[in-house]
């Protein structure tokens, strides 16, 4: 019992940091109409380049500095989140969805269904995942859902597999064959018996795959083909620092920092959680 | 008597066509313990299976009935025999730490089967539940029934799993080596726990085991199996005083002895296998699956 305390209050600084993080992260973008000292889409070509506000020539109001058109870099960063955020959250929950769906059929039931699924997640990991997105952006069209929708298709089989084995090891413990002797059947076995016991790795992967929705969507708007060019997104930013990297290093350096931070605490949080669900390591 | 379980000539295959289980025959009266004893890979858990429903999708019977209290479980549709075996029988499982599902409480776990299965309410099954926790001597049955799984120790759960075996009232129990997985002082208390139990509730108990010594405190009738061939049967007290056939008479003295616990073991004669393997393959020969 005391083993377990310490283990739990050892997890704690991560927990706290990580989900920190992505609170303060959150709320900001849920409000950023409030918080954002200025109009993310504001030009002033009197204001480029200006430098965050601890270096000289900085102006006030403008804290992280502006970009070669004088757009507030905050503000757009700040802006920027609401998408990364919705991304992540409806993207990776599609792929939970579908993925722990189908990984816990083919785990549990076997045989045919195990062999289909598992057949389709092989010839879904043959096509390089960013090409795959590039392509399925190309095909649906840019916008909010089209990237959303591509984030899911590609990366349902993240799920699938880990849920697959999961279930797999689960279905062959002796609790399982003693609720089949019970007389419960297949379906009910394997939602109240099997799936809560995959639930931590549901949990903690589906923190990983917001990360990573994140990272995807970043990508996409790298190469100009996520959502209109006009909103800001951490990607857009980044690309758009990248062509004045010698004369303001500051508008690729915060997106980048803003978004590995992000990324870092998603699947942070999501291991934390992971080890709070578990009831062995609770 | 009706007999609780009957099976009749039983045979089962792997998809390779070997043969696990060879015409096996064996009837348990209700209230009896009959052993089923064997070295391992004999088929023994293989017969509990097979009664209980959850042989392995690999192995298939080609041959033969099995009955609980008269009802043949080939007839009935698959629905209509699950029903039969969960009423009527339930499962001392080998390994206690893996018999319990490790995310649900004790107390659920215990409980739900009454409800779901057999319909009762609610509060008559935690009536019942801390009845038999009393019964298996838990002394804070609270405490368990709030607890997951891996708060408790092997012993602990293993007493759980029997509470929750009588707990329905099942006519038979399959007991698959139920002390095998625990600590040798823990052994003997489960082992007088389901004796207790087994008299208190007057349930007939199939109970595999390897352990010849646990046959000979325990069961009345003995089944003695090699390679999925029953070779001999008999009342315990008689197997062990007049062995008929030359394996058992070999098993029997390769058991370690208090008496003489420096003596070497004795392992089971090779010319005793070699005839066996011999009977076998003769019968296996002439032998044809009667269907399938």
């Amino acid at each position: 019992m005391d083993e377990a305390r310490i283990a739990r209050r050892g997890l704690s600084p991560r927990l706290w940091l990580a989900g920190g993080w992505l609170l303060l992260a959150l709320l900001a973008a849920i409000f950023a109409p409030l918080i954002a000292p200025q109009d993310p889409l504001a030009q002033d070509l009197m204001l480029e380049r200006l430098p965050p506000f601890w270096l000289d020539g900085a102006e006030p109001g403008y804290w992280l500095g502006t970009d070669s058109l004088g757009r507030d870099l905050l503000s757009r960063l700040i802006f920027g989140g609401r998408i990364a955020f919705i991304v992540a959250f409806a993207a990776a929950t599609s792929a939970c969805l579908i993925g722990s769906a189908l990984g816990l059929i083919a785990g549990y039931f076997g045989g045919w269904a195990d062999r289909i699924i598992s057949r389709i997640v092989d010839v879904w990991m043959a096509f390089p995942p960013v090409l795959f997105a590039i392509l399925l952006v190309a095909v649906l069209g840019t916008g909010l859902s089209s990237v959303i929708l591509a984030i899911a298709i590609i990366d349902w089989t993240r799920f699938c597999r880990v849920i697959r084995a999961e279930a797999m090891s689960q279905s062959r413990m002796d609790y399982v064959e003693s609720a089949r002797i019970a007389g419960y059947g297949r379906i009910g076995i394997m939602l109240r018996e099997v799936l809560p016991n995959v639930l931590p790795s549901v949990v903690a992967l589906l923190s990983l795959e917001m990360g990573i929705a994140v990272i995807v969507e970043a990508i996409l708007s790298f190469v100009n083909l996520s959502i209109s060019t006009d909103d800001p997104t951490w990607g857009s930013i980044i690309a758009e620092g990248r062509l004045s990297i010698h004369q303001a290093w500051w508008v690729l350096v915060f997106p980048l920092i803003t978004l590995i931070l992000t990324v870092l605490s998603f699947s942070q949080f999501g291991e934390a959680l992971k080890a709070r669900f578990d009831p062995v390591l609770r | 008597m009706e007999p609780c379980l009957d099976i009749r000539s039983l045979s089962a295959v792997l998809p390779n066509g070997q043969r696990v289980l060879r015409s096996v025959s064996l009837s348990v009266q209700p209230g009896e313990v009959r052993a089923l004893v064997g070295e391992s890979g004999a088929g023994k858990t293989m017969i509990g299976k097979a009664v209980l429903g959850v042989l392995p999708k690999s192995v298939r019977i080609v041959e033969g009935e099995m009955l609980i209290e008269g009802e043949d479980l080939g007839r009935l549709d698959a629905k209509a025999r699950r029903t039969l075996i969960g009423a009527r029988t339930a499962l001392i499982p080998q390994d206690p730490l893996t018999a319990l599902n490790p995310s649900r409480r004790i107390g659920a776990q215990m409980t739900d089967r009454l409800v779901r299965i057999l319909g009762w309410s609610g509060e008559r099954a935690g009536t019942r539940i801390r009845q038999l926790l009393d019964e298996v001597h838990i002394r804070e049955p609270e405490r368990v029934l709030k607890s997951y799984p891996h708060e408790l120790s092997g012993g602990m759960r293993q007493r759980v799993l029997i509470a929750a075996a009588f707990a329905a009232e099942p006519r038979l129990i399959v007991a698959d080596e139920p002390t095998t997985a625990l600590d040798v002082t823990v052994q003997k208390q489960i082992l007088r726990l389901i004796a207790q139990l087994q008299r208190d509730h007057g349930t007939a108990i199939l109970f595999v085991t390897h352990d010849l010594g646990v046959v000979a405190k325990l069961s009345q009738k003995v089944s003695v199996l090699y390679a999925g061939k029953v070779v001999e049967e008999a009342e315990t007290a008689r197997l062990f005083a007049a062995p008929q056939h030359a394996y058992t008479r070999a098993l029997i003295a390769a058991t370690p002895r208090y008496t003489d616990p420096y003596a070497s073991l004795k392992p089971v004669d090779e010319s005793v296998l070699a005839g066996l393997s011999a009977e076998i393959a003769a019968a296996d020969k002439a032998w044809r699956p009667s269907h399938g």
